[in-house]
C-alpha cells in the first residue's frame, strides 16, 4: 500500500480538477501560428535564393543546434559533437546512395541509403554519449570536441571511404511521384517539414516522463539517483535521441549542398552550432532557429555590410563574435531571454496601470 | 552488542536495515567504523550524535552515495552492499538530504511526479501523462499531504525555505516506501513548521520504518521508539529514548555539552 492511499495524509483531490492542461503551448499563442502561416506561404513570395540560402539553410543549421539546445538546454549536457553527427549522417547518406564517386558509394535507393544514414549516425552520437556522460561540465565539452576534431582529420585522411580532402561530390538526391525534392520550393517544404517534426518532438518530450527526467539530471542528478533513476542510461538515451534529429539535419544538408567534405565538418563548424544555440537561446526549442537565422543573415548579408565599410568582407565572423559576445554578457539565456524579458515588462507595465498590481 | 539480536538478524529474522561491520574510509580518515545496525521493518530509529560523528555517511553508505569499504549492508534480507543507489530506492528505501537536494528549475508539482515516476515503470516513457495519468494524482495528492498544493505550479527555485523543507520530505514519500532516511528534516524551521513535520512523521503508515538523524531533541524523541548515539564514527550507545536521555555518558558528550 502507498502512503498517498493512507487516509490520514490523503486529502481529498480537490485541485486536481483545474490542473493546467499539459497540452501545445502554441496553439494559444497566435504569433506561433502567424510565424507557421508565413513559413507555409513563403514560396509565393521568396525567390530561390531566400527559399534555399537563407531559410532552408537556417532551418537545418537550426535542427542541428536544437539537438545540442536539447542535450544542454533539458540535460546540462553541452555536446560539440552535434555536427559531427550530423556531418557522419550525411556522409553516409553519399556512401550508401549514389554520388559522383562511384568507385566509394554502393548505389543504395535513396529510401535505403536514408534509414541506414540515420542509424548509424544515430549509433554513433550514442556510443559517443556514451564516453561522455561518465564526465560532466567542462569535460564532456572536450570529450565531445575531440571526438569532433578526431572525425575531421579521420576524413581529411581516409581515402577509402571518405574520399579524403576532396570528399563526396554531387550526391544524388530524391526524385519520385515525378517531384525533384531537390528542386527549390519543393526541397524547402522537406526541410520545413522535418524541423516542424523536430521541434514538435523536442517540445513534446520536454513535459513527458523522459524529457522530465532529464531536467531533473540537470538540476540534481544525485538526487535523481535517489529518487529510482538510472541517470547514466538517462543520459545515453538523451544522446541516442538527440543524434537522431542531429543525423536528419545531416541528410538534409546533404541533399542541400549535394556534397559533403572535411570542410563541413570542421572544428569551427562545430563550434557554430554551440554559437547558433546560445545565441538564440538553450531555454527552449525555438532558441535555436532564431539563433540560426541571425547566424544565417550575418553570414550571407555581413560580407556586403563590411565591404561597404571599407572593411574585409570576410570579417563576419567578427560580427557574430561581438555579437555572441553581446548576447553572453547581457542575457546568458539567448535572444529568447531578451524577448521573454521584454514581454515580462511590458506585462508588469500593464499591469500596474491596469489594477495596481505588479505580477501575479 | 546484543548476541541474541545478532544471532537472529543472522537468519534473516526479517530486519528491514541490517548493517554489519560497515567501515568507510575517506583517504586516512575513518568517518565510519565497524558500524553494526539492525533496524525492524517498521522501527523509527533516531541516531544521534556530534557534527563529525559519521550520521550523514551512514546514509549515505545505506543509499549507496558511496560503497563502504568493508561490511555489508541488507535491506529486507537482500545484500545490496554493492547496488547502485537507484536499485535500493526502487527496493523501497528513500531518503532526505541535510540541505535540500530538489530540481529548482521544475514546478513543485513536477519534482513530485518525478519522485512518482522514479519508482515506477515508465521512466523512460516518450509519452506527456494525461488527465487522468495515475501518478499526476498520486503525485496530486502527495503535494496536499505536505501542504504545497497552493504553489504547486511554482519553480521549486522561488519556493521559501521551509516549503522546499517539505517538498524535500514529499520526494522520499512518493510510491511505496518501506523505510526511510530523513537527514535532519527539521533544520531551519519554524515552530508551526516543526509541528507540522512532526504530524507528517506521527501520521505515517505504521509499516514505514525510518531513520531521522536531528539535533533538535523535541523532535526527535517525540517521533521514534530507539536511539542510536554515534560518536567519532562509532555506534555509542543504543536504547529507548529515556535510556538514551538520562544516561550519563550521553549527557556529558551531547546533550550537556553545549552543543552548537
Amino acid at each position: 500500500m502507498s502512503l498517498t492511499h493512507d487516509a490520514r495524509l490523503a486529502v481529498r483531490p480537490a485541485a486536481v480538477a483545474q490542473r493546467p492542461v499539459r497540452t501545445w503551448p502554441e496553439i494559444n499563442n497566435p504569433a506561433a501560428w502567424i510565424v507557421a502561416a508565413i513559413l507555409v506561404v513563403m514560396p509565393l513570395v521568396a525567390n530561390g535564393f531566400f527559399l534555399i540560402e537563407i531559410f532552408a539553410t537556417t532551418l537545418i543549421l537550426g535542427i542541428m543546434a536544437l539537438s545540442l539546445m536539447f542535450l544542454a538546454g533539458y540535460g546540462g549536457m553541452v555536446s560539440l559533437m552535434q555536427l559531427t553527427i550530423a556531418g557522419f549522417s550525411a556522409y553516409m547518406v553519399a556512401v550508401f546512395g549514389v554520388s559522383g564517386n562511384a568507385n566509394i558509394s554502393l548505389g543504395w535507393p535513396w529510401w535505403l541509403a536514408v534509414p541506414m544514414a540515420l542509424a548509424l549516425a544515430t549509433a554513433f552520437g550514442t556510443l559517443g554519449g556514451a564516453l561522455a556522460v561518465r564526465t560532466e561540465g567542462i569535460y564532456t565539452i572536450m570529450i565531445t570536441l575531440a571526438i569532433g576534431a578526431a572525425f575531421y582529420y579521420f576524413t581529411n585522411q581516409n581515402w577509402a571511404i571518405f574520399n579524403g580532402h576532396t570528399g563526396i561530390n554531387t550526391v544524388a538526391t530524391p526524385h519520385f511521384w515525378g517531384v525533384n525534392w531537390r528542386a527549390d520550393i519543393p526541397f524547402y517544404y522537406v526541410v520545413l517539414a522535418v524541423a516542424a517534426l523536430c521541434y514538435f518532438a523536442v517540445e513534446y518530450l520536454s513535459r513527458a516522463p523522459f524529457g522530465l527526467a532529464l531536467q531533473g539530471v540537470r538540476d540534481n542528478p544525485r538526487r535523481m539517483a535517489a529518487l529510482g533513476f538510472n541517470v547514466n542510461a538517462h543520459r545515453v538515451a538523451a544522446y541516442a535521441f538527440a543524434s537522431f534529429i542531429a543525423a536528419l539535419a545531416g541528410v538534409l544538408q546533404v541533399w542541400n549542398y549535394r556534397q559533403i567534405s572535411p570542410g563541413s565538418v570542421s572544428v569551427g563548424a562545430c563550434i557554430d552550432v554551440l554559437i547558433i544555440a546560445v545565441v538564440g537561446g538553450i531555454t527552449r526549442p525555438i532558441g535555436p532557429f532564431i539563433g540560426a537565422l541571425i547566424f544565417v543573415l550575418l553570414r550571407t548579408f555581413a560580407l556586403d555590410f563590411l565591404v561597404r565599410l571599407g572593411l574585409d568582407g570576410n570579417r563576419f565572423r567578427l560580427l557574430i563574435g561581438l555579437g555572441f559576445l553581446a548576447i553572453v554578457f547581457w542575457s546568458s539565456d539567448g535572444v529568447i531571454g531578451l524577448w521573454q524579458r521584454w514581454r515580462q515588462g511590458q506585462r508588469s507595465r500593464d499591469g500596474r496601470q491596469g489594477e495596481g498590481r505588479g505580477h501575479g | 552488542m546484543d548476541s541474541v539480536a545478532q544471532r537472529l538478524s543472522a537468519v534473516g529474522a526479517g530486519a528491514a536495515l541490517e548493517l554489519r561491520g560497515v567501515t568507510r574510509l575517506f583517504g586516512a580518515l575513518a568517518a565510519l567504523t565497524d558500524v553494526t545496525i539492525t533496524v525492524r521493518p517498521g522501527e523509527r530509529r533516531a541516531v544521534l550524535g556530534s557534527n563529525g560523528a559519521g550520521k550523514t555517511t551512514l546514509f549515505n553508505c545505506i543509499t549507496g552515495d558511496f560503497a563502504p569499504s568493508s561490511g555489508t549492508i541488507r535491506f529486507f534480507g537482500e545484500d545490496v552492499t554493492h547496488f547502485p543507489p537507484y536499485e535500493r530506492i526502487r527496493r523501497g528505501l528513500r531518503r532526505t538530504y541535510q540541505i535540500s537536494a530538489l530540481f529548482p528549475g521544475l514546478t513543485v508539482q513536477d519534482n513530485v511526479y518525478l519522485a512518482c515516476r522514479g519508482v515506477s515503470r515508465g521512466r523512460f516513457s516518450f509519452l506527456r501523462p494525461g488527465q487522468n495519468d495515475a501518478l499526476m494524482h498520486a503525485a496530486d495528492n502527495l503535494v496536499q499531504a505536505v501542504h504545497l498544493s497552493a504553489v504547486k505550479d511554482q519553480r521549486v527555485a522561488e519556493l521559501a525555505h521551509g516549503q522546499q523543507r517539505q517538498l524535500e520530505i514529499a520526494l522520499a514519500l512518493a510510491g511505496a516506501p518501506r523505510f526511510v532516511l530523513f537527514d535532519e528534516p527539521a533544520a531551519g524551521l519554524s515552530p508551526t513548521e516543526r509541528a507540522e513535520l512532526i504530524e507528517i512523521l506521527t501520521s505515517l503508515p505504521a509499516h514505514i520504518g525510518y531513520i531521522i538523524i536531528e539535533h533538535d531533541m523535541d523532535v526527535a524523541l517525540r517521533v521514534v521508539e530507539s536511539v542510536t548515539m554515534m560518536h567519532n564514527g562509532r555506534v555509542f550507545k543504543e536504547g529507548v529514548p529515556q535510556e538514551i536521555q538520562s544516561d550519563p555518558e550521553v549527557q556529558e558528550l551531547y546533550l550537556g555539552g553545549g552543543h552548537e
